[in-house]
This record gives C-alpha cells, structure tokens and sequence, in this order.
C-alpha cells in the first residue's frame, strides 16, 4: 500500500528528472558540452512561472507557456550569444562559458528577487485533490506530472525518429561535418537543439513546481545536478538512457527514503553512479560502435 | 563545369595547398593523384567549403561559391564523398539514404532511392540495417549512394578505394563508371593511381601541395616519372 504510493511518488520525481536530463543528454549529443547552465534555465522558468501567476495574474494556461516559451528563448539567446561563437574553441572552454552563465543566472536571479525563498502558488497551475481507485489514492500532481513527461517524451521521440529535422540532429550528433556535406545547416540544428532541451526543462520547472513549491535562485542547481546524473547513468547522449537514468534515480531516491534512509539519499545516488560506471563505464544504455576502416 | 584558381590552404602555420589552379569540365572523369599527404582530401574540402582558401576563387556552373557555405554547395549540385566513407553509423541504409536527400524534394525520394538501388542491389536488401553492421564496402557503395540522392552534377569522390579487397576496389570503379555514363561528371581523388588512371579522362599529379604535373589520363599512365612514383615501377 504505502511501498505503492511511494512508487508512484517515485514515478513523479523520476518524471522530472528525465525531462530535465534529456535537455543535458541532447546537447551534450550534439556539441559534446556538459551544459551546467541547463539546471538554471529551470530556475528562470520557476520564477517565471511564478511572477505570471503572482504579479501577471495570467491564466494558469497562460503562465504555463510563458514559462514553457522564457526557457526556450533564453536558452536559444545563450546559445546564440555564448556558444556559438565558441563553435571551434576547446570544449573545456564550452564547458567553463556553461559554468560561468550557471553562476552569473544564479546571481543576477538572487540581485533581482533576493535569496529568500518565494512560494509558487502552484494550486493555481495544478488541479487539487487527488483519484481514487479502490484504496489507492493519486494525487493530481503525480498524474500530471507521469502523464505529461510520458507525453513529452513520446513526442520528442517522433520528433528525434520521423523528422527531417530529427534525423538532422542525429546525423550532426554523429559526425558534425559529413551532416554539413548533406546540406544540413549544422548551426541551425544547434540551435533547435538547445530549443528543444529547454522547452522541456520548462515542462519540467512548472512539474517540479508543483513538487516543490518554493522558488529560490538555487534550485536549479541542485535538480540539475541530480538530471545530470540521471543523464550519466543512462548512457550521456542517449535519450532512451535519459528516460532511464531519470526514472532510475527518482525510485532511488524515494526509496531510500521508504527505507528510512533519507539522511543517505543523495550519497546513496552517486554510489549507484560510481558503481554503474564502473561496470559500465558508457552508462546504462550507452553505447558505442566500432567503426570500420 | 569546376574552375579552381589558385587555391592556398594552411593549417595554422602550415601551409597545405600552395597555389593549386585547375579545372575539370562537363562529362570528364579528372583525377587528383598523390601520396598521403600531398593534400588531396584537403583540396576537396575546401571545394565544398568546410575549409577556406586565402586566395584565389573557385567556380561551379560559372558561380563563385568560394564564400557559399557547405550545406548552400550541396544544394547547387556539388556532392562529396569524404575520405573514411563518413556514413551515419548509428542511423539505417535508408536514412542515410535520407540524410543524402536533405537538400531535395521529398516527393521524388523514392524514384531516386530506387535508383541507388539500381546501382547498389547490396544496399537494397540492407536498407533496414544500421550502418555500422555494413562491411566497408558496402559503406563506400552507401557513402555514394547517399552523394547520389542529391542529383550532384558534379561527384568528388575522396579515396573510394581505401581500405577494400581488390575485387571490390574493381566493382567500385565500375560503378563509377556506370555513374559516368549516366551523366554525371567526377572529380576523384585516390592513392590507387593505377586504377584512377585507368577510368579517368585527365589527372593532375600533386606532391607536397603542389600540382607538378598534368596530362592526359593515358599519357600519365605511360609517364615514367609517374610510373615510378605511383604505379609500382
């Protein structure tokens, strides 16, 4: 009974992190950089989320795209102004100009709308109360939240399998210059990729906003931290390994604390880390092909 | 149909194509023979653009495109077949086949697809596979099959040769020359001087990033210098 309800809780968290790590797991595909600013993009789209309920006053449906929509521009304004100038630099400095931005998110969030803690009034996002089938209860959250990441998910597969567009992205994660030599414009590719990541991380701000219904300027930090993971443990640059990893680490955690653990959750989530890495040094659904010569 | 004009490339300092000039016209076969190294694949990609020359210009179909970017190139009939064959390993024969049509329309995919076919039977009975479980020379039959989803006017084909048994080193060529016969014109780099010689209508011979010598395909293969250098004596 309860273990069932923990399950599903797992479920819900899981969802979040396999959409937050499948915005890590598609960029780092595409341009092999660790996009530390990803978890911050979440931050931008909590607060958004919560000045378009609280000072906006916007329908919740409103609110939702705005959130959705402030993610997906800034993060195709970063990209723009920050990575794509670095398009033939070293991927450590990719990788430094992603920390920097993570940083300078953080502090330009908390010199704005200070470090305490605002409440997202997420009731106004997500229906109230909860479904009952036989003596199991879900809440609306939970439902929500499995329904709308499967949704999400199901569709960026299509998009990633059946586009022109899909195939482009996968054929310029593979080898960057033999996708130019199709007559794929690879910065444009790039670019949507980027897009794309973070509509999803803005699906999953307003989720975990209703999880967690505190917005402070460092909550990204932490949940990306946690995709990241997920991320890694799937296979980095799989998308099916995202939707793994996530989900894995949800359960993980929730069960953890089922167990009466909670003190030892996060340590417990990167041991799993190491020791899956260890043995599977690709993740869990990575995987590499030999090429022929 | 391709004019290029004192083409200079450097890597960093190094300075890998030295003031290359030459042309290749509607219907022929040219190719560019040299030793590893002399900076044929570095020619080819600076033609369709993902390398830049400091000087000089390149035409197609009396276009400058020495400042079109790569993927504009393809569009304008100018196909390449890269060095190392470069086909999407993780992706199936048909979607490489696909990726080949990127620039083209999409209601006439399948004829061309069928066409490909046509030259390349193997790839047909492997068009769900995954690349990667191709042989090489199935890979060098889906590299050029996917050159040829884009209706190039003119191919560049980057050592089709490399690394294949000799039987299937004499079926590629023939296929090339099927492909020439077809109507389409072509630009081949190889270190298999022999066989380039044998199908090409010219070549130019490159050392060190400099052409030293062009002829007549014939003539080249009857040159003692040339025979002694690339064709074994």
């Amino acid at each position: 009974m309860l273990l069932v309800s923990q399950l599903i809780n797992g479920l819900q968290l899981g969802s979040i992190y396999a959409l937050v790590a499948l915005g890590y797991t598609m960029v780092y595909g595409i341009i092999k950089l660790l996009n530390f600013a990803h978890g911050d993009i979440i931050m931008v789209g909590g607060y958004i989320a919560l000045f378009s309920l609280t000072a906006g006053h916007f329908h919740p449906a409103v609110a939702a795209l705005l959130t959705v929509g402030g993610c997906t521009l800034l993060a195709v304004i970063l990209e723009k102004l920050t990575y794509a100038p670095l398009r033939f630099a070293p991927r450590l400095s990719l990788l430094i100009t992603a920390i920097g931005i993570s940083i300078l998110l953080q502090n330009v969030a908390q010199f704005f709308f200070g470090a305490a803690p605002r409440s997202l009034p997420y009731r106004e996002l997500f229906p109230v109360g909860s479904v009952t089938i036989g003596e199991f209860s879900i809440a609306y959250t939970s439902l929500v939240t499995i329904i709308l990441s499967v949704v999400s998910m199901v569709a960026l597969t299509i998009l990633v399998q059946r586009t022109k567009l899909g195939k482009a992205m996968r054929a310029v994660s593979e080898d960057t210059e033999a996708a130019q030599l199709m007559g794929v414009n690879v910065n444009n590719v790039i670019t949507f990729t980027f897009a794309v990541g973070a509509a999803l991380a803005g699906i999953g701000a307003l989720l975990y906003g209703a999880r967690f219904p505190l917005v402070t300027p460092t909550i990204g930090a932490m949940l990306g931290l946690k995709a990241f993971i997920a991320a890694v443990l799937g296979g980095i640059g799989s998308i099916p390994g995202a939707m793994v990893g996530g989900y894995a680490v949800g359960l993980l955690e929730v069960l953890t604390v089922f167990a009466g653990l909670s003190r030892w959750t996060d340590g417990l989530v990167f041991l799993v880390l190491i020791i899956v890495l260890l043995v599977r040094p690709t993740g869990l659904m990575g995987r590499k092909f030999m090429e022929k010569v | 149909m391709l004019k290029v004009e004192n083409m200079n490339v450097y890597y960093g300092n190094i300075h890998a194509i030295k003031d290359i000039s030459f042309e290749v016209a509607e219907g022929e076969i040219v190719t560019l023979i040299g030793a590893n190294g002399a900076g044929k694949s570095t020619i080819l990609k600076t033609i369709s653009g993902l390398l830049r020359s400091k000087t000089g210009s390149i035409t197609f179909k009396n276009d400058a495109i020495d400042h079109t970017v790569s993927h504009a190139i393809v569009k304008r009939g100018l196909a390449h077949v890269p060095e190392g064959r470069r086909v999407f390993l993780q992706m199936s024969v048909q979607e490489n086949l696909e990726m080949g049509n990127y620039t083209q329309q999409k209601s006439t995919m399948h004829e061309r697809m069928e066409d490909v076919y046509a030259h390349f039977p193997r790839l047909k009975e492997r068009r769900k596979q995954v690349a990667g479980t191709l042989s090489g020379g199935e890979q060098q039959m889906l590299a050029m099959g996917r050159a040829l989803m884009s209706q190039p006017k003119l191919l560049m084909l980057d050592e089709p040769s490399m690394g294949l048994a000799p039987l299937l080193v004499e079926h590629i060529f023939e296929i090339i020359e099927e492909l020439h016969n077809s109507g389409v014109t072509i630009l081949l780099v190889e270190q298999n001087a022999n066989m380039a010689l044998t199908v090409a209508d010219r070549g130019y011979v490159l050392e060190t990033g400099r052409i030293t010598l062009t002829d007549d395909a014939k003539a080249l293969l009857a040159n003692d210098a040339v025979r002694k250098a690339y064709l074994g004596g």
